[in-house]
């Protein structure tokens, strides 16, 4: 217990700890939660906050910031097709990956190349291509970076990875504000928003806030009933397409 | 429209969706196909993944069939005998089917073999409709001297135990159908498709059934093997989206009126001449995809 209470002590006061030479981000996001409904097309997503500087004065040099949007973790599969013998593609080849982010969004003032040196980048995992995938099964680094590149270029293309890297917007070196687009078809789960404060190409604060995204209402039911009442769930969807079928024919009836 | 599916986890057009089951319906009342060939790839090819296309595609092929069904029997259109031992096959099928999906899933070898046995079935029906519709049009100009037909296939005439389908005014085994209903009720788990049109040429060719009844036989055996699909994945992928499927069949249920309305106005002929090539054109559709370059080289599976 005291091994775990330990560190969050230390987190908690680091703030206090540091305040004397170190700035502090005091970061929020627009909603806490984000509940899924029958109207859900996605969500747009305010993360936004305020940088405080020992003394309260910022300093005269720019100072950069990088926020990130990460959703709940899953191993995948990802699968290659290739063209066999000439004539047909079909699925040949195969990687594990044990922690792909099922969603992951980075935006930052500036180009994250030009914020941070390429290992201090991969650290803090900023930029779809400092993600660390955790690929399995001792393939040859030539094969993991090939299924590396396919997964992350079909997530892109599905607005599920995305990288902005004009996104941040700072003003008056003390507030700034970040736009983050959630397409409809991210899981639910635990996200978590990461604000990174970038001087002179080191990370010099961080802070971390939870998102909770949600199915609610109708949605949730149905999704609880699939998962907890199978049987009585897959009975209502048959005696509704009955019910329904049933409706049309009686109500075409006269017409014939 | 926008509508989130609560288990596709994702949102939809709405409307697109419904148009989507109506053309289908239509499909479906005037052929007695459940057309989920076409369902389940539109929808895939709409983002929706694909285990929640097969199931909540089959939930709709049972309301689609539903209203073909009643509207069928109404007019002396169905053999109720022919049509529940076909399903009795078409249960084993489905539990059969059932493994093979898995054991070929697991392989990644899923969508590649789905494919191919489209694209064999297809062209296999396809030409043999085509075929048999245009000499029944009169097309071959050369009029072929016209050798009567024979009513049974020999196989079929070979099986011991003979039956009375009253409907059908048959005498044959019930071997035959049940095994129709087996091989149906198989590519039902397996493809995601009612079987519908595998069975409609089948019965036509294969047991001599009298055109008359055969649409709305196969209905029956489509809607029966369609709801124990739907269970089967309720209980097991648990990938059946409701709203999903109650979108198709407001659509589906629909416009299965306008396609039993059509059949009637239109010469038989004709209707099995528009199947065969909407068969021949779907297999087509099926070998490009097989042959060309997939839009997507990768796949992303969940562990």
């Amino acid at each position: 217990m005291s091994a775990r209470v330990g560190p969050i002590l230390l987190l908690l006061l680091a703030p206090l700890l540091v305040a004397g030479d170190k700035p502090v981000l005091v970061p929020d996001v627009s909603a806490r939660q984000v509940q899924i409904r029958y109207s859900f097309n996605g969500a747009q997503l305010l993360l936004f906050g305020a940088v405080v500087y020992p003394g309260g004065r910022p300093p005269d040099r720019q100072v950069d910031i990088a926020v990130v949007l990460r959703g709940p973790y899953q191993p995948v599969l990802v699968r290659e097709k290739q063209k066999l013998g000439g004539l047909i593609w079909v699925n040949a080849d195969s990687n594990r990956f044990r922690s792909a982010p099922s969603f992951y969004a980075v935006a930052s003032s500036r180009p994250i190349s030009d914020l941070l040196d390429e290992r201090t980048a991969a650290i803090y995992e900023l930029g779809i291509h400092n993600l660390q995938l955790s690929p399995g099964g001792g393939a040859l680094p030539e094969k993991e970076r090939r299924f590396e590149a396919g997964l992350l270029d079909l997530r892109s293309r599905r607005g599920l990875y995305a990288e902005d890297p004009h996104g941040v917007e700072i003003n008056d070196g003390v507030l700034y504000r970040a736009v983050i687009t959630i397409p409809s078809q991210v899981p639910v789960g635990t996200y978590t928003a990461e604000t990174f404060l970038i001087d002179r190409h080191k990370v010099i604060a961080a802070a971390t806030r939870n998102i909770q995204i949600d199915k609610s209402g109708f949605e949730l039911t149905i999704a609880l009933a699939a998962k907890r009442h199978r049987f009585l769930y897959g009975l209502t969807c048959v005696l509704l397409s009955l019910g329904l079928g049933w409706a049309a024919a009686a109500a075409f009836r006269r017409r014939f | 429209m926008d509508i989130y599916l609560p288990i596709a986890g994702q949102s939809v057009n709405a409307l697109f969706i419904v148009l989507l089951g109506f053309a289908v319906g239509v499909l479906s009342g005037m052929f007695g196909v459940g057309g989920g060939f076409l369902t389940t790839p539109f929808l895939i090819f709409y983002g929706i993944p694909p285990t929640v296309a097969v199931a909540s595609a089959a939930t709709q092929i049972t309301g689609a069939s539903v209203s073909g069904v009643m509207v069928h029997r109404r007019r002396g259109g169905l053999d109720l005998k022919m049509g529940t031992v076909m399903i009795v096959g078409g249960l084993f099928g489905s539990i059969v089917g059932a493994a093979i999906f898995r054991l070929l899933q697991s392989t990644g070898q899923i969508d590649v073999t789905i494919g191919g046995l489209y694209v064999l079935i297809l062209a296999w029906i396809g030409f043999v409709m085509l075929k048999e519709s245009l000499q029944s049009l009169g097309y071959p100009r050369a009029a072929a001297p016209n050798k009567p037909r024979p009513r049974h296939n020999r196989w079929v005439a070979s099986l011991p135990f003979r039956w009375r389908f009253h409907a059908s005014g048959l005498y044959i085994s019930p071997v035959a159908p049940l095994a129709l209903g087996f091989l149906a009720g198989s590519l039902t788990v397996l493809l995601g498709i009612g079987g519908g049109f595998i069975l409609v040429p089948a019965m036509i060719y294969l047991l001599g059934m009298p055109a008359r009844v055969v649409i709305g036989t196969s209905l029956y055996m489509v809607l029966a093997v369609s709801a124990a699909t739907t269970m089967v994945h309720a209980m097991t992928t648990r990938a059946v989206d409701i709203v999903l499927a109650g979108l198709l069949l407001v659509g589906g249920v629909v416009g299965a009126q306008y396609g039993a309305m059509l059949t009637t106005r239109l010469k038989p002929d004709y209707v099995r001449l528009a199947l065969s090539i909407i068969i021949l054109l779907v297999g087509l559709r099926m070998l490009l995809g097989l042959a060309w370059r997939p839009d997507e080289i990768f796949s992303i599976e969940y562990l």
